[in-house]
Formats: structure tokens, sequence, C-alpha cells
């Protein structure tokens, strides 16, 4: 009897444990994301590292927005185009190209986007860091890693996520424009107007733009976190980068639906 | 690389973003069409506003001269109160000015038509647009045609 128990006991184990060590992580990552909180006044001592990692997370990501955001565009474009013809109001093409881009893929397309090409970047750096033992190093140097290698990051990561979101909206509102009024022949003046008419400022605008410093916030702190407490050996660091670029891509899509929740409940 | 090119990549990062988010704002939304200025408010009641909203525009002869602030039901008339904010621009209406509710296009928002009266006073702030016209119901109209039909 006590040999059954005892192998039922075997498989619950693991299962168990697992339990744990997610909640211990998250738990973690918490207490993690305070410490950055504590230290990001000290970036603005040092605006350089700021600076740079703006270079890393923001500058070296545009090449990918730039060309995600005008095919997204143009797909809209072409793809709206073939709805709204039937029913013979292919003018109102600015309407939805405006609206599902300043509304939800600016934003949501941006923050995956961001999670693949700066979040894992980030991670694998902080992961490699890590496994050589440079963080223990600036520690022994009296060198907070805090302060000097993860705050500038972190800000770096939230300031760069609104500006690309815009980016990404803004350019895909023009491939739209150059499919459905160049290639497609809807009126100019009406592509603009309509959208206009349509796209609030507050409801639409607005809220695209917060969705994007929530999405920026999540998905920087999610990689460096993964980086930060990732297992110290080469495959650690794949895993960590791996986890990293999947939990916050998950992360960002479960957000974007609580978020849109609420703010069509407000509006 | 230097840290001058860096900075300058950098700073082109942060004006392209800037720019479009200026572009989003002025050019994508709304906002350059929102009315700033300042406004009176007048109001109306009717019997039904159908699909009117907060929001909804206000025009006199097809242009936008406001927008419809607050809209309220008076339980003891048993009407819908409709505040509409006008423009101060826009002072010289009628004080017998008819308000009514059209649909832009079939099945479009709706929104309300001020057709000027022949008063020499005009509207200002509090007062009360008495001629206001309810809102079309398509699916009435429907209704009474086909009655009409049935009765034939």
């Amino acid at each position: 009897m006590l040999s059954y128990l005892n192998k039922i006991a075997d498989n619950f184990g693991p299962l168990g444990k697992k339990g744990i060590v997610s909640f211990e992580r998250l738990g973690r990552s918490a207490l993690f994301l305070l410490r950055v909180f504590q230290s990001i006044p000290f970036v603005f001592l040092r605006p350089w590292l700021f600076i740079q990692q703006l270079y890393s997370v923001g500058v070296l990501t545009i090449i990918i927005i730039f060309v995600a955001g005008t095919f997204v565009g143009m797909v809209l474009g072409l793809q709206g185009y073939n709805i709204l013809v039937r029913f013979n109001s292919e003018s109102s093409l600015g309407t939805m190209v405006g609206l599902t881009l300043v509304r939800e893929l600016g934003p949501v397309v941006t923050a995956l986007l961001f999670a693949g090409r700066a979040g894992s970047a980030l991670t694998a750096e902080l992961g490699l860091m890590k496994t050589t033992d440079q963080f223990s190093a600036l520690e022994m140097m009296a060198v907070d890693p805090f302060k000097r290698v993860i705050a500038p990051r972190f800000l770096a990561g939230f300031f760069s996520m609104p500006l690309l979101a815009a980016i990404f909206s803004a350019v895909g509102i023009y491939g739209g424009y150059y499919v459905g009024v160049y290639l497609l022949g809807v009126d100019d003046g009406a592509y603009w107007a309509q959208m206009q008419k349509s796209v609030d400022f507050h409801e639409d605008f607005m809220n695209g733009v917060w969705k994007s410093i929530v999405f920026g916030f999540v998905a920087t702190w999610i990689a460096l976190f993964e980086g930060y407490d990732s297992v110290p050996t080469s495959e650690g660091i794949g895993r960590a980068t791996t986890q990293s670029v999947v939990n916050a891509s998950l992360a960002v899509l479960a957000l974007n639906f609580i978020l849109t929740a609420l703010m069509l409940e407000t509006s | 690389m230097t840290r001058q090119t860096l900075e300058i990549w950098v700073g082109v990062f942060v004006a392209a973003g800037i720019a479009a988010l200026f572009m989003l704002a002025m050019k994508v939304s709304n906002l350059s069409t929102v009315n700033t200025g300042d406004t009176y408010e007048v109001t109306a009641q009717f019997d039904n506003i159908g699909g009117l909203s907060i929001r909804s525009p206000v025009k006199a002869s097809g242009v936008l001269v406001g927008r419809v602030s607050d809209i309220k039901y008076d339980k003891d008339y048993n009407v819908a109160v409709v505040t509409l904010s006008i423009q101060k621009r826009f002072d010289r209406f009628p004080s017998d000015s008819r308000a009514s509710i059209y649909t832009a296009g079939l099945l479009g928002e709706q929104y309300i038509e001020l057709v000027p009266g022949i008063e020499e006073t005009y509207l200002e702030e509090g007062s009360d647009i008495i001629m206001a016209d309810s809102a079309l119901i398509l699916e009435n109209l429907v209704g009474r045609v086909i009655s009409e039909i049935i009765s034939k």
C-alpha cells in the first residue's frame, strides 16, 4: 500500500516542483522589476549609457519595423479594397487601414517584432554576461549591474517601443495609401478624409499609444529578466532567449485583449 | 562606430518616431478638425433620437458647426433632451431654428441639422430649440409602407 502511495507521489512530485519553481520565478521577476525601478534615477547621471542602448534597441529595430509596416499596410490596402469594392464603398478604405493600424496592428505587431528583434538580443546579451561572470566582476568593482547595465536597457526599451509603433502605423498608412490610391484608384482625398473622420484622437490614437507603452514595458521587462535569470550555460542562454521571445509574445497578445476590453469599456 | 555617429542615428530615430506620432495625430486622427474654440450650449427635445450619440455632428447647410455634448432622458415629459455645443463664431442662428435628426446616407451615422428660422433674436447659451424633428427610423417607415400595402 505504502509503495503504491510512494509511486503516486513520485509522479506528482515533479509537477509540484514545476509549480513552485514558476511561482518562485514570478516572485523573482517582480523583485527584479523593483530593483530596476530603484536604479532608474541613476541612468540620468550617465545619459550616454542610455543613448548607447537606444541605438541597439531602437535604431537597429527601425529597419524591420519599416519593412514590416510597409507590407502590412499594403496588404491591408489590397484586402480592404477587395472587400469594400463589393459594397461600392472603397472610399472608406482609409478608415479601415487607419483604424486597424492605429488601434491594433501597429502596437501589437510592433511589440511582437520588438520582442523578436530587440528582446532576444537583450536576453542573449545579459545571459552571456551572467555566464561569463561579468555581473560578479562588476559587483567586485563596486559597480551595481542594475544601475550600469540593466536600468539603461530597460529605459531604452520602454522609450523606443511607442516610437517604433508610431513609425509602424505611419509607414503602414502610407503603404495602404500607395496600394489603394496609386494602384487601385481609390480617390486620394477620400482616403485621407474618411480616415480623419473616423479615427478619433483620444479614443483611437491615444489608446494605441497607451498600448504600445504597456507592451514596451512588458516586453523589455521579460527580456531583461529572462537574461538575468538564465541558467549560466550555453544551453541556458539558448533556452532563455527562446523563452524571452515566447513569453513576451504571449504576454503582449493576452495584454492586448485585456487593454482593448478596458478601453472599449470606458469609451 | 564613433560616439558622434551613434548619437546622430539615435537622434534620427527619435526624430522619426516623433514625426510619426505627429503625423498620426494631425493627419490620421481628427485632432486637427476638433473644434477647440469656445462653444455655447443649447438644448432640444426629441421624441426619438434614433442612433444619435454624444459627439455626433451638428451641421447647418451641411457644414459642421458643433457637436452633441450631452443626451439625457426627461422622465417628466418622456422625451430625450439633447444638448448641442455650437461654436461661438456661429452665433447667428435665429431663435426659431429647427433641429432635425438626419442620417448621412442610408445607413450612415446620424447627425443634427440646424435649419435657420426667421426670428430676429438669436440662439444663445441655455436657449431651447422648440422645433425639433425626431429621427426617421427606417424600420418604422418600412413597417408603415408594408401596412399600407396590406390594407390595400
